[in-house]
């Protein structure tokens, strides 16, 4: 672990839409003054012709994708998280999911790690917003190889989907040789007293406190659960009957995301104790977003802590 | 336009308002007033202007329309089934449960339907999306989208309008429905966007406004929005709410709410005597 390579998200969705433009040649990009920070001035670099700039409009910028996609293309829709789940909500569920065009939600800055800018731009509900639209295909990949093949994925499919990215760099789970399947839930390391199931930039911290909680004789698995919706319920209910306990990690509120999806599914089949990490129904702050992710408890500490807490939890 | 053409479109234009009466009655709800008044610019667009086949409604070549105003949706699907897309039986259970026509546009289960409409001012950026598409194809087809008075009060529409001119489209024709009346009051009562060719001509288009009853209007406006090259163009219709069914003109009460048994007797003994002048 000592050469970790960070990196954030953002970047590898910016690069994939480079490399998804010469097998796609429907495949357009556009983004609403954000290029710079989420990425997509790449390709507007490299494609000039194929990259439209919607200004400081998002609503209108996700209609218009859906009316190219209507005609044929294949169109990523770029904002921050904020402005493009939270504004543009509205267009989402209406022109894109109600008619399920294939437009591609390429929303960054997502969560508390946006940092400095403050509470105005940390979107921790874009989830559970995204989550309530039928059809949708919610993805928040872990690290920059799986941003990667994620983007990959979602031009792969037809539909809407939402891809949610990170503004740090954050440590690389994954490499090239991932192989990333939508609905797919990954275990990363196998263990029987407790199930962390995280997303995002979670499962690096999930990963930390399997270390932690093994030098404490706690054995946990650990899954990554990239995609948030459809959720890979069978993975879900295999941790819920062969571990009894789960904590959920995500840098989102505990309030409709992760946290919400896991607790539905195992409520509905195998009913244990389920234990939320992610924001606690609050705001963010501004300050430095290494920081502030310890402020609000997403980190490795907080998830080894309620881990122990669940395993309590079994008597 | 010689006057047996003019004969037909009109003949058209009150089968399109009688299938909004119809559709509205049997539902029981529905937007009557808008739907009226938007029957002649439906009727000179799909009998004498749109290139589209009923046969082939996913033609990439075909032109396409955005009813941006979502809610004249009953007159929409009259144009719609007299020209071929479905069977007009499908406005007698308009709004019902299991029927194909909804309410409001929906593209994925009506023939014929470019967009799915009825949250205002989104129709509007996805005609412009589907014109974008267009000029990036190389494609001869225009885009024309139909909007509400009212539903311009929307944020959105500006952004659309702007985006639109920004990018030179002059393969899109915007119309809006000027009957000056929306579910609260007057234009002007509630929140007044006029002047309106203005607004259009700052942002950018080639704008006028015609008599949006009056088929040569109609006819010599879209010509012109067709000739015009490097800008959209917007056309304002001065049309009157609730128009070919006398009690329901310039009613402001008539907007959201179903002619009932007796109103719908009354209505289409209007539009029957009309049409029986028209085809004498």
């Amino acid at each position: 672990m000592a050469d970790v390579k960070k990196i954030a998200t953002r970047e590898g969705y910016g690069e994939m839409l480079i490399e998804l433009a010469d097998q796609y040649d429907n495949l357009i990009v556009m983004d609403a003054d954000l290029a710079g920070a989420t990425k997509t001035g790449m390709f507007k670099k490299a494609h000039p012709e194929r990259f439209f700039n919607a200004g400081i409009a998002e609503g209108n910028m996700m209609c218009v994708a859906a009316g190219l996609a209507a005609s044929g293309k294949l169109v990523f829709a770029s904002s921050f998280a904020m402005f493009a789940a939270g504004r543009a909500f509205e267009q989402i569920r209406n022109s894109i999911g109600y008619p399920g065009l294939n437009v591609k939600i390429g929303a960054t800055h997502a969560g508390i790690s946006v940092g400095e800018d403050g509470a105005s731009h940390q979107c921790c509900e874009d989830i559970a917003l995204m989550r309530t639209i039928p059809g949708m295909t919610i993805i928040n990949p872990a690290d920059y190889y799986e941003a990667k093949k994620a983007v990959a994925a979602a031009a792969a499919m037809h539909g809407p989907v939402y891809m949610r990215f990170g503004r740090l760099a954050v440590p690389t789970v994954f490499d090239d040789d991932y192989k990333f399947e939508i609905g797919k839930a990954n275990v990363l390391k196998d263990g029987t007293d407790v199930t962390i199931i995280a997303t995002g930039l979670m499962v690096n911290e999930a990963l930390i406190a399997y270390d932690m909680l093994a030098a404490e004789g706690i054995s946990a698995r650990i899954i990554n659960m990239a995609t948030i919706k459809p959720i890979d319920r069978e993975a879900v209910i295999a941790a819920a009957k062969e571990t009894g306990v789960i904590v959920t990690a995500e840098e989102h509120s505990i309030i409709g995301g992760l946290g919400s999806a896991v607790t539905e599914v195992v409520c509905e089949t195998v009913p244990v104790p389920v234990i939320r990490v992610g924001v606690e129904d609050t705001y963010g702050r501004s300050g430095p977003a290494v920081e502030l992710l310890k402020v609000y408890g997403l980190c490795a500490e907080n998830i080894a802590q309620k881990a122990k807490a669940a395993v309590a939890l079994k008597g | 336009m010689d006057a047996s053409q003019k004969k037909q479109l009109a003949v058209m234009a009150t089968k399109i308002r009688m299938a909004a009466i119809e559709g509205t009655f049997h539902a029981k709800s529905g937007h009557p007033g808008g739907s009226l008044s938007a029957a002649d610019v439906l009727a000179y667009l799909y009998f004498a202007k749109l290139n589209v086949d009923p046969q082939n409604p996913k033609d990439p070549k075909r032109d396409r329309f955005v009813l941006s105003k979502g809610h004249a949706a009953p007159a929409y699907y009259g144009a719609l089934a007299h020209k071929g897309f479905f069977s007009p039986d499908e406005i007698q259970v308009l709004r019902h449960v299991g029927a194909m026509l909804q309410g409001h546009p929906d593209m994925k289960g009506t023939p014929g339907v470019d967009m799915s409409t009825g949250s205002l001012g989104q129709g509007v950026s996805a005609a412009v999306g589907m014109a974008l598409a267009g000029k990036l194809d190389n494609a001869d087809y225009r885009v024309y989208a139909l909007l509400g008075d009212g539903e311009i009060q929307e944020g959105q529409v500006w952004e659309a309008a702007m985006f639109a001119s920004h990018k030179t489209l002059d393969n899109l024709c915007i119309m809006v429905d000027n009957n000056n009346l929306q579910i609260d009051g007057t234009l002007d009562q509630v929140n007044s966007p006029y002047p309106i060719p203005e607004k259009f001509a700052a942002f950018g288009f080639e704008v006028e406004e015609i008599d949006g009853h009056d088929f040569d209007a109609i006819e010599a406006a879209l010509a012109r929005a067709e000739a015009t090259k490097g800008k959209p163009y917007a056309i304002v219709l001065k049309t009157v709410k609730g128009k070919g069914v006398s009690f329901m003109e310039d009613q402001v009460g008539w907007h959201g709410v179903a002619p009932n048994a007796e109103q719908y007797e009354a209505a289409m003994a209007e539009l029957n005597a009309q049409l029986a002048e028209l085809e004498a």
